[in-house]
């Protein structure tokens, strides 16, 4: 852990002198290992002059350039407690920044510049610590110059340097730092010594978060940005045959009526103008292949292509021999729903084109690809498209799209209007537009011995690629088999104990845009998972705690959280007349988590009570952060439990706001408790492990106090 | 038109049947009021009017002319209003996007009731949506800022 680390790696740590006096820290990717996306990459040679990561000014003002985009996960306080962590800095003078997009910026282990997979935090761990490091040891360095004493005998503490008696703050230190050679090797703290990672730490971005000064992409504005609002097809893959914008010119405040790949769009001098005119636009949609499509029919499709052969993911032993001599077999169908991410902030984004440059203000997760996309739309280079992320009003995986598809619908409404232009999306837009958490059935066919413990496991998994046709394809998608339609499945530590095992996937194209939804294949798969193996702890008449135990053997950090869950929500105790618990235990993203939940029904509306968290993600940095995302990955996840479902009729979405595609409200929150396990492991993501648990303990708990298995979400009771 | 936003007089061109939030987003220019769904279902636009929580995105701007209106911006010059104290020190916000909707919600809430029961705020705060799900933060911030409230009178 305290291993220097020496500029000759892969990456590696430059510092200069700020032009305004101070010390710069950048990062350095020589090799600029590229995600390999088709078009190309820009070659190191070509790379941007040094990025910051970090900067100290003359006023001791310390500067984090993040390269991930905040959403509400928290690492525009997480990356810099790192950077703090080896700085020794003093918390209170640390200033926040979205990085530009730069290849410097690209994700450590993906290769381009993106916030996804719950991985910001421990795919940074190193980097960012080097940067605090680099930047301490320079100081000490110049400190050391200064006083003419030896480097060893100097400390550091909140931003000082400290020889004796004598205290020399950062600020002061900066430029004669900045002029030092860079040293061949910077040493990292031993985590023994850490102050800062580990402790419980308030949120950096609350100050203009409770002000309204925080400034989101809907907020972005500038002397002569016209808003549009878009005309989409309503049904998935058709275009516009012709329009009439006559009406739309009418309306006050309409500037421009303009045909783009994706509809029509209407610019305005403000929104209130553009969505008059879009509604006042007469449009005729040729509504191509996909006007037919049903959920009802999809539902159907899906059920008989279950049991055809699909393309097998894990095959072991002989599972279908092994379900003919079982002592019992038990056979389940579970199913979930479409579903939008709908993230409070509807989609925006502005650009402001000239021939040489296009800039783009929003909240984006997919800086890379977004600069890759926009740059062959305008025309111009990689480097010569500038992003400007804001703040995102939530992301969820809605605003990594692989397609770029509401960034490169703003570039063309710039560029056929020849206005800087800022595309606003209602929510009605939002809701309908597509790139969907996809419909997915699992068909579960498990035989158990005459303990009731699983000897054979036969399991098909029906449901739209997510990756399919994006550039990730060829990294991700191997033998046919799109591994986020499995993980959680694939991966399942009951799975792995079973010698006769088969799962195989069938990837049906719907037509529809599917994508990431927090927690990915997990959102699914923790619902079938760990709904059928509570079946089978019910059909061998046991506690389905103790079930779990057996059943996952020596998997010790599922069974750590399941015994921390479970002891801490008194599992096996007493409750309440009309109220029961329910567990389930999942693995994603490198964290385990458990939940047990307790349930009341009442007249017929599930009510969850309590929910008992335990999670095990490795080197906790910001426990505060890991509470407030088990608390939100629950409320996100139980949202979509007990209301969220997208239909489809004669190709066309029903649902469209609030009123009818439910999530969680405040009166439906159940009181959450957080219980984090000490551990020493490689830290692991929380942004979106703390959802895939919550639907399973919710239906779980539900079986135990109805004696009703619910095998679909959302969950509905029979009336 | 003359519209009266926290204290200040602004004259503003706009149909009378402009939604209040486009208004004071695109015309005023203060942009603290978010605009989330539209039809009034999730409580991001909330500002008030005449001192009571009003849904801006519904309201007619032609029905506030010259009615004194709040917004995020307008509550207090620092961030300091116990409401906002109460949400730092919870560590409320994750994405923030409806937090200003949120705060809104809650000022108007405590000046009905200083002393809000949990019902109290399952009633209040059940417009308001948050997607991240702070809502146990909210309610135990409400809580908080009763008290803080309290203490400094």
């Amino acid at each position: 852990m305290n291993a220097p680390f020496t500029r000759s790696r892969r990456q590696f740590l430059q510092h200069s002198a700020l032009a305004f006096g101070g010390l710069v820290i950048a990062l350095v990717v020589p090799d600029a290992r590229r995600f390999a996306i088709a078009q190309g990459a820009p070659s190191p040679a070509k790379l941007p002059p040094p990025n910051a990561f970090l900067r100290i000014s003359t006023d001791d003002q310390v500067t984090v350039l993040i390269s991930h985009a905040e959403m509400g996960q928290g690492i525009w306080t997480t990356l810099p407690m790192l950077i703090a962590e080896e700085l020794d800095a003093d918390w209170s003078k640390m200033t926040v920044a979205h990085a530009p997009v730069a290849p410097v910026y690209a994700h450590t282990v993906f290769g381009m510049q993106m916030t996804g997979g719950s991985s910001s935090t421990w795919s940074e761990f190193d980097r960012y610590r080097q940067a605090g490091a680099l930047a301490r040891t320079l100081l000490v360095q110049a400190a050391s110059k200064r006083l003419g004493v030896r480097a060893s005998r100097l400390r550091t503490e909140n931003g000082v340097v400290i020889a004796g008696d004598q205290r020399l703050r950062y600020g002061e230190l900066a430029e004669e730092a900045a002029r030092l050679p860079t040293p061949r090797k910077v040493v990292l703290k031993d985590p023994k010594s850490w102050k800062i990672i580990g402790q419980p730490t308030r949120r950096l971005d609350t100050p203009e978060k409770i002000t309204g000064r925080a400034q989101f992409g809907m907020d972005v504005h500038f002397d002569g940005l016209l808003t549009a609002v878009v005309a989409r097809s309503p049904v998935f893959g058709g275009s516009v045959k012709s329009f009439d914008a006559a009406q739309a010119q009418q309306v006050p405040g309409v500037r421009a009526v303009v045909q783009v790949p994706s509809g029509v769009a209407v610019l305005a001098d403000h929104y209130w103008a553009a969505k008059l005119g879009r509604d006042a636009l007469k449009v005729e949609w040729d509504t191509g292949p996909n006007a037919a499509l049903d959920t009802e029919v999809l539902r159907n499709k899906f059920r008989s292509l279950a049991s055809t052969t699909g393309t097998p993911v894990i095959r072991e032993g002989d599972a279908s021999a092994k379900l003919a001599t079982a002592a019992k077999v038990l056979e389940a169908e579970y199913a979930v729903p479409y579903l939008a991410h709908a993230p409070m902030e509807p989609l925006n984004c502005a650009v402001r084109l000239s021939p040489d440059k296009c800039e783009i203000w929003t909240g984006t997760q997919f800086q890379g690809l977004d600069q890759q996309v926009a740059a062959k739309i305008a025309g111009l280079k990689p480097e010569q498209v500038e992003i400007h992320t804001q703040f995102l009003g939530g992301g969820f995986g809605r605003r990594a799209t692989p397609t770029s598809d509401f960034i490169s619908e703003a570039v063309h409404v710039a560029r056929a209007s020849g206005k800087p232009v800022k595309v606003v999306w209602t929510r009605e837009d939002d809701v309908r537009g597509g790139y969907y958490r996809p419909l997915v059935l699992h068909a579960m066919r498990v035989g158990v011995d005459a303990q009731g413990m699983p000897v054979a496991w036969k399991h098909s998994v029906v449901g739209q690629s997510i990756l399919a046709g994006t550039p990730f394809e060829p990294m991700m998608v191997k033998n046919g088999v799109d591994a986020t339609s499995v993980e959680g499945a694939s991966d399942s530590p009951y799975l792995a104990r079973i010698a006769d095992r088969f799962l195989e996937l069938h990837s049906p194209d719907t037509g529809i845009p599917v994508l990431w939804w927090r927690s990915v294949g997990h959102t699914h798969t923790a619902f079938a998972m760990e709904s059928f193996v509570d079946e089978l702890a019910h059909a061998a008449g046991k506690d389905p705690v103790e079930y779990r135990r057996a059943a996952l053997g020596d998997h010790a950090r599922h069974v750590g959280v399941l015994n921390l869950a479970a002891e801490k929500a008194g599992w096996g105790t007493p409750l309440p007349k009309g109220r029961a618990r329910g567990v389930a235990v999942h693995e994603s993203f490198g964290s385990f988590v458990a939940q047990v939940a307790e349930v009341s029904v009442d007249n017929g509306v599930i009510r969850t009570h309590r929910v008992v968290c335990a999670i095990d993600c490795g080197i906790a940095v910001n426990p505060e952060t890991i509470r407030a995302q088990m608390e939100s990955g629950i409320a996100f996840g139980l949202g979509a439990a007990l209301h969220s479902k997208l239909t489809f009729k004669d190709g066309r979405v029903q649902e469209s706001n609030f009123h009818d595609y439910r999530v969680l409200r405040m009166n439906e929150m159940p009181q959450v408790e957080v219980h984090i396990m000490p551990s020493k492991e490689k830290a692991g993501g929380v942004g979106e492990p703390g959802v895939p648990p919550i639907a399973p303990a919710v239906a779980n708990a539900l079986f135990a106090l109805t004696g009703t298995r619910l095998r679909e979400l959302p969950l509905q009771l029979p009336a | 038109m003359k519209l009266h936003v926290n204290g200040k007089q602004y004259e503003i061109t706009a149909p009378a049947d402009m939604p209040l939030l486009w208004a004071l987003r695109d015309l005023v220019g203060l942009t603290g009021t978010k605009f989330g769904c539209g039809i009034a279902q999730c409580g991001a636009c909330t500002v008030h009017v005449d001192g009571l929580p009003r849904r801006s995105c519904v309201t007619p701007v032609g029905a506030v002319e010259g009615r004194p209106i709040t917004t995020i911006e307008g509550l207090s010059p620092d961030g300091t209003h116990p409401v906002q104290q109460a949400w730092t020190e919870l560590d409320v916000v994750q994405c923030g996007y409806c937090q200003s909707g949120q705060i809104m919600s809650a000022v108007a809430l405590l000046a009905e009731k200083p002393e809000p029961t949990d019902a109290d705020i399952d009633a209040a705060m059940s417009g308001n949506i948050c997607r991240c799900g702070t809502y146990q933060r909210i309610r135990s911030a409400i809580h908080r800022a009763a008290e803080l409230a309290k203490e400094t009178k």
